[in-house]
C-alpha cells in the first residue's frame, strides 16, 4: 500500500521536465500579456521625451500628471464620460429586466411552449437583417440621436438569457418553486421574493457582461449617432487614439513640440481614465467569471 | 381500451393545451415584452432584406419601393471589388479560425497542469485582463506600439539595427497584426471554457493512469483532450460559421487608405457604400450575401460534425 503511493506521487524526469517548460512558457506569456498594461501606466505618469525617445521601458521616469491634467481640461471627454455612465446605467438596466424576464419563464418545466420560443430567439443568434434594415428602422421610430438608440436595440442577448436559463434550471432547487406555489405565491412574487434572491452570482455576471459591453461600444453610436454632445467616451477615445485629432486637446498656447509631445502622454492617460471603471470593478467580480461561462457552457 | 375517435382525441389535446397556457398565463406575460423585442428587432429587419432586391425610394418606404430582382447582387457580383473583399473576408476568417482557435485550447491544457494554487489563479486572472479593454483602446495601443518613429515594437528594431517597419499601413502587415492581437486580447478569456471543462473530468481517470505509469503528456494526450472533445467540436462550429462574419468593429478602426488593399472587409464595405454613400439597396443586397453564406456555412459543418457522430449544436 505504502508502496503503491509512493509510485504514485513520484515524478519521473520526463514529468519534470514537463512541469519546468510548462511553467517556462506561462510565465512568458505572461510577461507579454502583462508588458504592455505595465507600459501604458508607466508611460502616462512618464514624461513624454523619456517615453519616446526609448528611455522608459518599464518603470516610469521623470513623474509627470501632465496628461492626465490635459483630460480633465478637456470638456469633450468628460461629457463623453458623462454619457457613457448614463449609456451604461440604463442600458444593464434594461438588460437585466429583459434578461430576467425571459430567463425565468423560459426555465419553467411547465411552460407550453417553450421550446418555440426559444427557438424563435436562438435563429436570431445566426442570423440578421443586418445594417440597413436595422438603421432603417432606428431611423423610423425616431431613435436617432437619442439615448433609446443606444440601449433599446441591444436590449437582450440570447447567450446571456441561455446562461440566466439554465442557472435557474439546474442551481435552484424545484421543491423550492413547488413550495413556493403551495404557499400561494404567485409566479411575479416568486421571482422576486425566491428566485432572485438566490441568484445573486449569476446577476453578478450578468451585470458585468453586460454593462462592460455598454461601456466598450462604439458602433451603435458611431451609426445612430450624430450630435457630438451625445457621443460616449469610446468615440471620443477613437479621435484620440486612433485619428489623432488632438488640435483642441493640448491648447494653443503650447508650441509645436510641446503638442506633439502632450499628444503621447494624452494617449496613454486617456487609456487608464477609460478602463479605471472596468478595471476596479474587476477583482471584485473575476470569481464569478469561471461561474458564470461554465453554466452557459454546460447547456451550449 | 378502444381508441377514441380521432376528432375527439384532437379535441382533448387542444383543451389540454389551452388549459396549460391559462394556468401560466402570468409567466407569457412576463415573457411578452421580450416576444416584442425580438419581433421589431430582429424579425423586422429580416423581413427589411427585400430591401436586396428594391431600390430604395425613401418617400415609398421598404414596402412601397419596386422590385428589381439580383440587380445589386449582379452588380456585386460583377464588380472589380468582390474578389478583393471575398479574399480579405475568408483570408481574415481563416486566419484567426488556424491561429485564434487552438491556441486557448493549449493554453487552457497549460494553466490545468499548474498545481501551484496561487500560481494558477494568478495566470487566469492576468490573462483574463485584456479581454474587458475596448477594441477602441486596443486598436490605440496597437498604433502606440507599432508607431514607425515612437513605438517600442520599432525601437526595439532600430536599437538592433534594423529598418523600422511601418506595421499600421503595409498591407502585407494587415493581418498578421489583427489576428495577434486578437490572440493577445482574448486567448485567456476563451481559455475559461475549456479549464471549465478540464475541471469536470473524473480525477479517477487521472489517478489510475497514473498507477499504469501513464506521463504526463500521455494523461494530457489520452485523458483530457478527449475530455473536453465535445466542447472543442461546439465551439469549433460555432466559429467556423462565423468565418465569413469578420466583426466590423476592429477592422474598421485598422484601416486606412494605405491598408485598404487587404483590409478591405464586406461589413466595412458595406458600412461604406450604406451609412456613408447611402445607397441601401445595394449594402443591403451584399449584407444578406454575407449572411445567407455565413448561416449555409454554420449548417454544413454541423451537418458533417453530426454525420462524424461527433457532438453538434442540433
Amino acid at each position: 500500500m505504502v508502496k503503491r503511493a509512493a509510485a504514485v506521487t513520484r515524478q519521473t524526469r520526463g514529468d519534470r521536465v514537463f512541469e519546468w517548460v510548462n511553467y517556462t512558457l506561462l510565465t512568458i506569456i505572461l510577461l507579454m500579456i502583462i508588458y504592455p498594461l505595465l507600459f501604458v501606466i508607466s508611460a502616462s505618469i512618464s514624461n513624454p521625451q523619456e517615453v519616446n525617445s526609448g528611455n522608459m521601458w518599464l518603470l516610469p521616469k521623470d513623474i509627470t500628471f501632465i496628461g492626465y491634467q490635459k483630460i480633465f481640461q478637456n470638456k469633450e471627454i468628460l461629457n463623453g464620460y458623462l454619457n457613457t455612465i448614463l449609456y451604461t446605467t440604463l442600458g444593464t438596466s434594461i438588460n437585466l429586466v429583459m434578461t430576467i424576464l425571459a430567463a425565468f419563464p423560459l426555465s419553467r418545466r411547465d411552460l407550453a411552449g417553450k421550446n418555440v420560443i426559444m427557438a424563435l430567439f436562438v435563429f436570431t443568434m445566426f442570423f440578421s437583417g443586418g445594417l440597413i434594415p436595422s438603421y432603417l428602422l432606428v431611423k423610423n421610430l425616431g431613435m436617432l440621436n437619442t439615448v433609446w438608440a443606444l440601449v433599446i436595440p441591444t436590449a437582450v442577448s440570447v447567450w446571456n438569457i441561455i446562461i440566466m436559463r439554465t442557472f435557474f434550471q439546474q442551481s435552484i432547487p424545484v421543491e423550492i418553486q413547488e413550495a413556493a406555489a403551495i404557499d400561494g405565491s404567485s409566479d411575479f412574487h416568486m421571482l422576486l421574493k425566491v428566485i432572485l434572491p438566490l441568484s445573486m452570482p449569476i446577476l453578478a455576471v450578468m451585470t458585468l457582461f453586460y454593462s462592460v459591453a455598454h461601456w466598450n461600444s462604439y458602433f451603435n453610436a458611431l451609426i445612430y449617432l450624430t450630435d457630438r454632445d451625445r457621443f460616449p467616451l469610446q468615440l471620443i477615445l477613437r479621435e484620440i487614439l486612433v485619428q489623432n485629432q488632438m488640435d483642441q486637446m493640448s491648447g494653443s498656447a503650447d508650441a509645436m513640440t510641446d503638442q506633439i509631445l502632450y499628444a503621447q502622454t494624452i494617449k496613454y492617460a486617456v487609456i487608464i481614465v477609460a478602463n479605471l471603471p472596468v478595471l476596479m470593478l474587476y477583482p471584485f467580480l473575476q470569481k464569478y467569471f469561471t461561474k458564470g461561462i461554465m453554466i452557459g457552457a454546460v447547456k451550449g | 381500451m378502444k381508441a377514441l375517435p380521432a376528432s375527439v382525441t384532437s379535441n382533448l389535446k387542444r383543451h389540454r393545451v389551452r388549459k396549460a397556457v391559462l394556468k401560466n398565463w402570468r409567466l407569457y406575460v412576463m415573457l411578452a415584452p421580450v416576444i416584442i423585442y425580438f419581433i421589431v428587432f430582429h424579425y423586422l429587419p429580416m423581413y427589411g432584406v427585400q430591401l436586396g432586391f428594391k431600390d430604395f425610394i425613401a418617400t415609398k418606404g421598404i414596402s412601397g419601393s419596386p422590385w428589381v430582382g439580383f440587380k445589386h447582387f449582379e452588380r456585386f457580383f460583377d464588380s472589380y471589388y468582390f474578389w478583393r473583399l471575398l479574399k480579405n473576408t475568408l483570408g481574415i476568417g481563416l486566419y484567426e479560425l488556424a491561429v485564434g482557435f487552438p491556441i486557448p485550447i493549449i493554453l487552457a491544457l497549460m494553466i490545468n497542469e499548474v498545481r501551484h494554487k496561487f500560481y494558477n489563479r494568478f495566470i487566469q486572472t492576468v490573462t483574463y485582463m485584456p479581454h474587458f479593454l475596448s477594441t477602441v483602446v486596443l486598436v490605440g495601443m496597437i498604433s502606440i506600439f507599432l508607431s514607425p518613429e515612437t513605438g517600442i515594437v520599432n525601437l526595439v528594431i532600430k536599437l538592433f539595427g534594423g529598418e523600422p517597419i511601418r506595421f499600421l499601413t503595409e498591407p502585407e502587415w494587415f493581418k498578421t497584426i489583427f489576428v495577434m492581437s486578437g490572440v493577445w486580447q482574448h486567448m485567456g478569456w476563451s481559455s475559461i471554457i475549456y479549464l471549465a471543462a478540464l475541471s469536470g473530468i473524473d480525477p479517477q481517470l487521472h489517478e489510475a493512469a497514473r498507477v499504469d505509469g501513464a506521463s504526463r503528456m500521455q494523461r494530457i494526450w489520452h485523458i483530457n483532450i478527449p475530455g473536453i472533445m465535445p466542447t472543442i467540436m461546439i465551439l469549433l462550429i460555432l466559429k467556423a460559421g462565423s468565418i465569413l462574419g469578420v466583426g466590423f468593429e476592429k477592422v474598421f478602426l485598422m484601416q486606412n487608405s494605405l491598408n485598404m488593399e487587404s483590409s478591405d472587409v464586406i461589413s466595412t464595405f458595406v458600412y461604406r457604400s450604406g451609412m456613408l454613400d447611402a445607397q441601401y439597396s445595394f449594402a443591403t443586397a451584399v449584407d444578406l450575401f454575407n449572411s445567407v453564406i455565413n448561416f449555409i456555412l454554420l449548417i454544413t459543418v454541423n451537418f458533417i460534425a453530426r454525420r462524424a457522430g461527433g457532438n453538434s449544436l442540433w
